[in-house]
């Protein structure tokens, strides 16, 4: 149980009581809200216990559902970009992963920006896909999910960089 | 029996992603289905006492704009009770004629959290059960409506808006009688919703005023909701499709009123006589 760090259990409720109570009233232009909570499946510790991780994912999500009454679409969103993500790392970071010794502080920067692009599209489209739960309107989940994401994207790095210890 | 276990423990992370993803989804599609969702919501011990703390800073914010709105709805009901003709002789004896005969019992309360920005929006009010809140009670503050209690806790409640997908409330044209239904498409801004089935005999205006039916029990006839901004004769030819312009800001609540009528069960009675 020590591969989950004391930091991660901050973090994981610090971003819930930050999500909802700031990032989900923000509106921008009527609707656009940023969920940069799933900063905390992005910058999980990577050498940890897989299935750990997924339950976890899928508590912030439940955790996240119950404040913002939508049933279970962000545990569903989390819970599936917790499971794809050694793909996208490997997608994203290559050889350094291979080696199991990364650290989100010293990766490239061009390297991160799209390990989260990818990770932040795929989870605002399943989500808004559960949210609305009408094929008919899928022109409305795409404009949701690029709006959003693009927004969520720019929060992510920002948060990132402000809150990154590095070392040199 | 072996390779069954062995099957679990190679593939156990895949195994409990399929477990929790279902979980979720069962939790979302019961959550879409017209019945209330019972365990999944911000009516609940925690999350309310999570929003009524920072709804407890939040609201010093918009005091001033909420004594107008009060000054303003208090100068409306004053001018009314002046106007009306039996004021000065009855005043002592009436019990209340302004509160729709009696019929109706008002209790107010805060909102403390509102969304308004998903295709399923809910309210949370900082009234549950133990102040006498039930489910399927109205909610209105002074200038329109806002929505319907659909879930309670014993401290607080959640109130399902009129922007909610699911939300199908009774309203008519206040110039004749025609009747229809208040829905909203999830797609139109918080400020627009839909009014549909008004038959294509009826009077439609621009600029006319919807209140809320009759039909109902749950609002009187007669609540304001918004004014009509553009309407479309639907594909098949019968109906009307209006848009109205509520009057309402449903991105800036604050206090409502919650109208429970006294009659619901009396009512429900006639209406489903063998429902034992």
């Amino acid at each position: 149980m020590n591969s989950i760090n004391f930091n991660s259990i901050i973090r994981f409720f610090v971003l819930i009581l930050a999500q909802v109570l700031i990032f989900n009233n923000i509106n921008f232009l009527g609707y656009v809200n940023p969920y940069p909570y799933i900063l905390f499946i992005l910058l999980f510790p990577v050498n940890n216990n897989r299935s750990l991780f997924i339950f976890m994912s899928f508590m912030l999500g439940l955790f996240v559902d119950i404040f913002s009454d939508s049933g279970g679409v962000h545990a569903a969103a989390c819970v599936t970009i917790a499971f794809i993500r050694p793909a996208i790392l490997k997608f994203a970071f290559g050889m350094v992963y291979e080696h199991q010794n990364i650290k989100f502080n010293n990766t490239e920067f061009g390297n991160r920006v799209i390990y989260f692009s990818i990770l932040i599209a795929i989870h605002h489209f399943i989500m808004f896909l559960l949210e609305i739960f009408n094929i008919s309107n899928i022109i409305l989940v795409f404009q949701k999910t690029l709006f959003s994401s693009t927004f969520t994207l720019i929060f992510c790095i920002l948060i990132s960089i402000l809150f990154s210890n590095k070392q040199r | 029996m072996q390779q069954i276990i062995n099957f679990v423990i190679r593939n156990k992370t895949f195994l409990l992603f399929l477990l929790l993803f279902g979980v979720s989804l069962a939790l979302t599609i019961q959550s879409h289905s017209y019945h209330k969702s019972k365990f999944i919501n911000s009516a609940n011990f925690l999350t309310g006492g999570i929003y009524e703390g920072a709804s407890g800073i939040s609201n010093y914010f918009d005091l001033k704009e909420q004594n107008e709105i009060l000054l303003e709805e208090n100068t409306r009901l004053r001018s009314i009770k002046l106007n009306t003709a039996n004021s000065i002789a009855t005043d002592e004896f009436v019990i209340d004629s302004s509160s729709y005969n009696g019929r109706y019992k008002i209790n107010n309360a805060k909102i403390i959290n509102n969304n308004y920005s998903s295709s399923k929006n809910y309210l949370t009010i900082n009234k549950g059960e133990k102040n006498g809140i039930k489910e399927d009670l109205g909610v209105i503050t002074s200038k329109g409506i806002v929505g319907i209690i659909d879930n309670t806790s014993n401290g607080y409640a959640r109130v399902l808006s009129i922007l909610n997908t699911k939300s199908k409330i009774n309203a008519q044209l206040k110039a004749s009688n025609h009747i229809g239904t208040l829905e909203w498409n999830g797609k139109s801004s918080p400020t627009t919703v839909q009014l549909t089935d008004i038959i294509k005999f009826a009077p439609v205006k621009k600029g006319d005023t919807i209140v809320t039916g009759g039909e109902s029990s749950i609002f009187p006839q007669g609540i304001p909701i918004g004014t009509i901004d553009s309407f479309v004769l639907d594909i098949t030819g019968d109906t009307y499709t209006i848009e109205v312009k509520l009057f309402n800001d449903m991105t800036n609540l604050s206090h409502v009123y919650i109208l429970e009528n006294l009659d619901t069960k009396e009512i429900k009675q006639l209406e489903n006589p063998t429902d034992e």
